[in-house]
């Protein structure tokens, strides 16, 4: 059995109320991968359609999907794990292509997040956390965020101060990337001043500056095998390791309150598929929902030890020039966040740097690139390592 | 014979400001909030003990639970103050979601509205204790032990 590699990559903009329906929105980045990828629709042997339900009046999109991208008669189903569903959806391209059943699969991310109103929004995601334990309270993504933040803060010292460093890089990139909902400069000060809404507290210790943008968006990661990768592609990325975990949905069934142990059991596994360590990787994208979430994924990738994420952060180590470059596509947090079309886009930009096609975002040629998604707050993990 | 209504057990849809869940095998939880209880179930099997209670347990495989009061204090592990509220809890804002560590068991809920936010930290001991929403619902919440 051969390799599996990613042969095109591509994404719609990330924006505010897109102006069209769901499959023509998951036709702009179906088309991009297919234009990267230059091959013709009939060579897609299967495609998998991922997104968080409940956004859409489609019941099923896999099928209207499918007919409006002409992949029909091909197979084609709908596959979900909230905001890391399209890092799943390579998962499971990856083992279809691995056991021989289909050559080239198609992984399509979307969201429409503008299909209901933001409050709906927070209803919709605070109810893929526990409905019959939770919900009930009255919970919402940024609380369940700003409690990890809290738990960080207790155990090791962590500021706010800290984590506003990690939205201004965010920002830094946001800026450079033409795909990206947020293309505005964020300053440290901001987070000080009243007058600026970044400082607006949302959950505390949380305020709007450390949650990611709702986007409309989609994603597309075309997977194929040896032979076809190679046959299709001249410079295919390989798929070196992948991980996965899940926990428990209720807080209360959980024991670690500063890291997501998720990330940890899923980038452990992955390391080992793909025989590398945290100082092997070159360039990374990290699940940044909250400004905490990038935080504790550098100690829970290894790029730091438990409780030194700030030191990375202080010293611009994740900056585009430092030693393990992380999000310098702006991350969610500038980029934006259109749930099921993330993990895709994520994948992406690690292919386009490995690449060497990342533009002006091009970090100094990287071998192995790392994505790191999170579904729900830390509920599934996929990490996924990637090489040329 | 005139044909009997088939009654509905809902009564989970009391737990909360807004419920999501209205027929659950361990609705008399409903029951004992009622009473001023907090209790959670152990299977009669293996003993495991589970808080929030279920009506299965997924180490032996056992439907047979007993229910048993959660008591004493906890430690507070975690907690968030919220600006912003999702649909339908609006009128609670603003509210603190929180954790208690009770040892063997967790418990979620909210910090009483009446804690001063100053006193607050994580590891204070804090009490679990029934609470009636303006609503008429029924949750918990954390009062300083």
């Amino acid at each position: 059995m051969g390799k599996v590699g990613i042969i095109g990559v591509g994404q719609s903009s990330f924006v505010r109320g897109y102006p069209g329906s769901i499959r023509e929105l998951a036709f702009e980045g179906f088309k991009e991968a297919m234009q990267d990828a230059g091959i013709p629709t009939k060579d897609i042997d299967a495609s998998i359609i991922c997104s968080a339900p409940e956004y859409d009046k489609q019941r099923s999109p896999a099928g209207v999907f499918a007919e409006y991208l002409g992949l029909v008669p091909q197979p084609t189903c709908y596959l979900e794990s909230l905001c890391s569903s399209s890092s799943m959806g390579l998962r499971f391209a990856y083992s279809l292509v691995k056991s021989g059943l289909h050559d080239v699969v198609a992984v399509i991310g979307f969201q429409k997040m503008s299909e209901i109103s933001s409050a709906e929004s927070q209803e919709r995601m605070g109810r893929g956390a526990d409905i019959q334990w939770e919900s009930p309270f009255g919970t919402m993504m940024p609380a369940y965020y700003a409690m990890y933040a809290r738990g960080h803060m207790e155990q090791y010292g962590t500021t706010l101060e800290d984590l506003a460093l990690i939205r201004v890089k965010a920002a830094t990139y946001g800026q450079i990337n033409e795909k990206a909902v947020y293309r505005r400069p964020v300053t440290f000060d901001m987070f000080s001043d009243p007058e600026s809404p970044m400082s607006n507290p949302v959950a505390s210790p949380l305020r709007v500056g450390d949650c990611c943008a709702n986007a409309d968006g989609s994603s597309c990661v075309i997977v194929a095998n040896e032979e076809k990768a190679k046959a299709f592609s001249k410079k295919p990325v390989w798929i070196l390791g992948l991980g996965a975990a899940s926990t428990s949905v209720n807080l209360a069934g959980r024991d670690l309150f500063s890291g997501l142990t998720v990330a940890q059991q899923a980038g452990e596994e992955a390391y080992k598929m793909a025989g590398v360590t945290a100082k092997d990787i070159d360039v990374a994208e990290v699940h940044d929902c909250f400004t905490i979430a990038e935080m504790m994924a550098y100690e829970n990738l290894g790029f730091a030890k438990p409780g030194e994420g700030k030191e990375l952060i202080k010293a611009k180590e994740t900056y585009k020039e430092g030693s393990i470059p992380v999000n310098v596509d702006g991350g969610l947090l500038s980029k934006g966040h259109p749930i099921g079309a993330t993990g895709g886009s994520q994948i992406r930009t690690i292919v386009l740097q490995l690449r060497g096609d990342a533009g002006e975002m091009q970090v100094k040629d990287p071998e192995i690139g790392l994505v790191h998604n999170i579904g729900g707050v830390g509920l599934y993990g996929n990490v996924s390592i990637l090489g040329r | 014979m005139g044909k009997k209504k088939k009654e509905v057990d809902d009564r989970f849809k009391r737990f909360g400001t807004v419920s999501f869940t209205s027929i659950t095998k361990i609705n008399d939880f409903i029951d004992y909030l009622d009473k001023g209880k907090i209790m959670g179930t152990r299977c009669k099997e293996c003993g495991l003990f589970f808080f929030p209670p279920r009506a299965d347990c997924h180490n032996c495989f056992s439907s047979d639970m007993e229910w048993l009061e959660v008591s004493g204090t906890g430690k507070l592990v975690t907690y968030s103050k919220l600006e912003f509220a999702p649909i339908g809890f609006g009128d609670d804002l603003p509210y603190a979601i929180a954790l208690l560590d009770y040892g063997d068991y967790k418990v979620f809920g909210r910090i009483a509205g009446d804690v001063p936010e100053n006193e607050i930290h994580a590891g204070m001991e804090m009490t679990a204790r029934v609470n009636t929403l303006p609503n008429g619902q029924l949750n918990y919440v954390f009062h300083k032990a």
